[in-house]
């Protein structure tokens, strides 16, 4: 019992939207409600008809010291919820948590930074919000500016500097954190690869120090490499705990095969259903290497949404993206709603190798995610009686690009010949 | 690791707001980030505005000269035997603390949103940082006051050592303000703009403009249910030599007290939600 690091039991944390809490912005709300509330609770449904959420649900767990978890699930599954409640930014409805040492908690780059204060003067007031001495932060301070990249923009405000460069500086920071316990919400999802690669780099160097880790991401290469154990979280509640290759395994198959449906029409814009087929529209599970995949995508937008984009993110089977294609690629006009649609999108014969894929799907206006299933549904494509596949030939990869091909004697060896 | 598992701090998370109150020895780990706090805001002041600190001696010497002219030339107001623009001036610098402290407290939960939602800290250092940083421009404008106190060939006595005091009393009677104001404005949005005209009013019942003796002596006891009479009035005496606050002063203190402890129940009970209401 002495090395438990975080022990939760029966964690849930409930929301409630609409009718009541929400629309008490103003003090009149707050004096209507009160005036109709005698009245609201004698008509049926009453107070009931306010809509609650179970964001989370009876979560309970024992990590130990040393444990690098991994945190998965779909968006809405109750991640950042977790996290949330574990770094105390928000309470728990019910149940509790118990931390043994302390908590250092990056769930987004560059907290409080302030645009008009230089990278110098963002580095003390980041680390300070971090919970980082004055006296830690001068001493590691040369070393966060070489880590960022940024020494020559030391002195600029950070308003001037590029996304990129903001980002660095924000995890340059936040690696210097000294936790016992360190919890961390999608924080690779930002910056180039480069960057990434060395932020991965970093957090393997904490995890390697025993310190605890609680992860968060999306990139499920990311939670296989670095994690050790992880907990698979679906609609609020843990579904699964243990090593990670299972978990992940049980993560990125455990969706429908061939086929998606959304639990409810929740009054939002949203992907409804998706499915797979051929192009005589049979429905499709296994395809071959050299068939066309159809994918057929009903989505609803309940209100009028001009510039709303619906597309697809193949990934492979350790959930590492492959390619994204969206309407505009093909040049189509974007719905705008009110209306349920259709979007039907071929991936043409001979581009994805044989293997299990996972598809992502994504309903977004510019800057807005509206919906997003990630992974929505799980295919394998057969190798078939692909000409790619011919005399057992392996391949490496995932997809499958034409490319031009030449091969004629030396120029050069030929002159040299006729000498 | 080879710590020992029982040196580590326990840190225990249940529902309810009081899992989530501060302590005064978590304020006190948390001291640097206070000043962190306090020290960008008055950075970004500097940064933003092209009159930078200028602002705190202007606010309150402009609205001396108005005082002057209409209360002390038109008016006549009686200024207890100082010069009228002293008077008022040395009831200026801590009214105009008072007033930007409130104001900058009411809106430092909403206005450090960003912050409440993605790291933990004792969240009752976002309005005391709100209540210091005026303290800057506070000591400023003190510098002004002892310039024109010089002027008019004014020496203050050994009452001068009751001054701090007065300055204390002011920050926590913002601070209580502050805790009630900026814990109500994270679910009424209306707050913001209640506050601006309370405390408009609230500058004409207190003796800034004219004397506490000029309030008939059957509505004294009324008159110093407002603290800021006590810390306006012993602030003026402290310096001026003018007569003090007298048994206001108790009736003063033991109103900001109640509203610093009542104030702070209240601020614990929200503190837990201010990230899922806002």
């Amino acid at each position: 019992m002495a090395d438990v690091a975080i022990k939760i039991s029966g964690l849930g944390k409930r929301y409630t939207i609409g009718a009541r809490e929400q629309q008490y912005d103003t003090l009149r709300d707050r004096i209507a409600a009160a005036a109709t509330r005698p009245f609201r609770r004698l008509a049926p449904g009453g107070l009931g008809a306010s809509t609650t959420i179970w964001a989370l649900q009876d979560v309970t767990h024992e990590i130990r010291r040393g444990d690098v978890v991994g945190v998965i699930g779909g968006n809405g599954a109750g991640k950042s919820t977790l996290l949330k409640i574990l770094s105390r930014i928000t309470t728990p409805t019910e149940g509790e948590a118990e931390i043994h040492g302390r908590v250092g908690s990056l769930l987004e780059v560059g907290t409080g930074f302030h645009p008009d204060l230089t990278g110098r003067e963002n580095i003390f007031l980041n680390g300070a919000i971090l919970g980082m001495r004055k006296a830690e932060i001068e001493r590691k301070f040369d070393e966060i500016v070489r880590f960022a990249e940024i020494e020559e923009f030391i002195d600029t405000p950070v308003k001037h500097y590029s996304s990129g460069m903001y980002v660095r500086l924000g995890f340059a920071v936040a690696a210097q954190m000294e936790p016992e316990i360190l919890i961390v919400d999608e924080v690779l999802a930002v910056g180039d690869v480069h960057f990434q690669r060395k932020c991965l780099g970093k957090l393997d160097d904490v995890a390697r120090s025993g310190r605890t880790v609680l992860f968060v991401s999306h990139n499920m290469a990311a939670i296989q490499r670095l994690c050790t154990s992880a907990m698979l979280l679906q609609r609020g509640r843990l579904v699964r705990v243990g090593d990670v290759r299972s978990t992940v395994a049980a993560y990125l198959g455990g969706e429908a095969r061939g086929g998606f449906v959304a639990a409810a029409r929740t009054g939002e814009p949203q992907i409804l259903s998706a499915d797979l087929e051929d192009v005589t529209g049979r429905p499709l599970e296994n395809p071959a290497c050299t068939e066309p995949i159809v994918c057929r995508i009903q989505f609803t937008l309940p209100h009028r949404a001009p510039g709303t984009r619906v597309g697809i993110g193949v990934l492979s089977c350790d959930g590492v993206p492959v390619f994204t294609t969206n309407n505009t690629d093909a040049g189509l006009p974007c719905p705008s709603g009110p209306g349920d649609f259709e979007a039907r999108v071929t991936i043409p014969p001979n581009s994805l190798l044989a293997g299990d894929f996972h598809l992502a799907l994504c309903l977004w206006n510019p800057g807005v995610i509206l919906d997003l299933q990630e992974p929505a549904l799980s295919f394998s494509v057969d190798a078939g009686r692909s000409p790619l596949y011919a005399e057992n030939a392996t391949r490496k990869g995932y997809v499958h690009v034409e490319c031009a091909w030449s091969v004629t004697p030396r120029i050069e060896s030929a002159a040299g010949m006729l000498s | 690791m080879s710590a020992r598992p029982s040196t580590l701090p326990v840190t225990h998370i249940r529902p309810g707001a009081r899992a989530m109150s501060f302590t005064l020895d978590e304020v006190w780990h948390a001291r640097e980030l206070l000043y962190f706090l306090v020290w960008r805001d008055i950075k970004v002041r500097y940064k933003q505005t092209a009159l930078g600190i200028a602002w705190s001696v202007l606010q309150p010497f402009l609205t001396m000269v108005v005082f002057t002219i209409f209360f002390g030339r038109l008016a006549k107001l009686p200024s207890d035997g100082v010069p009228y623009p002293l008077f008022s001036l040395a009831a200026l610098v801590p009214w105009t603390y008072f007033a930007t402290a409130a104001s900058n407290g009411a809106s430092s939960l909403v206005g450090n949103q960003h912050l409440i939602a993605k790291v933990y800290f004792p969240r009752i250092l976002v309005p005391l940082a709100a209540v210091l940083m005026p303290a800057v421009d506070l000591a400023v404008s003190f510098g002004m006051l002892v310039v024109l106190m010089a002027w008019y060939h004014v020496v203050p006595t050994a009452a001068i050592a009751a001054l701090p005091l007065y300055v204390g009393l002011g920050i926590l009677a913002a601070f209580a303000v502050t805790l009630w104001t900026s814990a109500l404005s994270v679910r009424y949005r209306d707050a913001r703009y209640v506050l601006p005209f309370v405390i408009q009013i609230w500058l004409f019942i207190s003796p800034v403009a004219y004397p506490a003796s000029m309030v008939p002596e059957r509505w004294r006891l009324l008159y110093a249910l407002n603290p800021m009479a006590t810390v306006v009035e012993g602030f003026r005496s402290s310096l001026l030599g003018t007569p003090g606050p007298g048994s206001m002063a108790a009736i003063g203190v033991a109103v900001v007290a109640a509203a610093l402890v009542a104030g702070a129940a209240y601020f614990r009970s929200v503190e837990g939600s201010i990230v899922d209401l806002a």
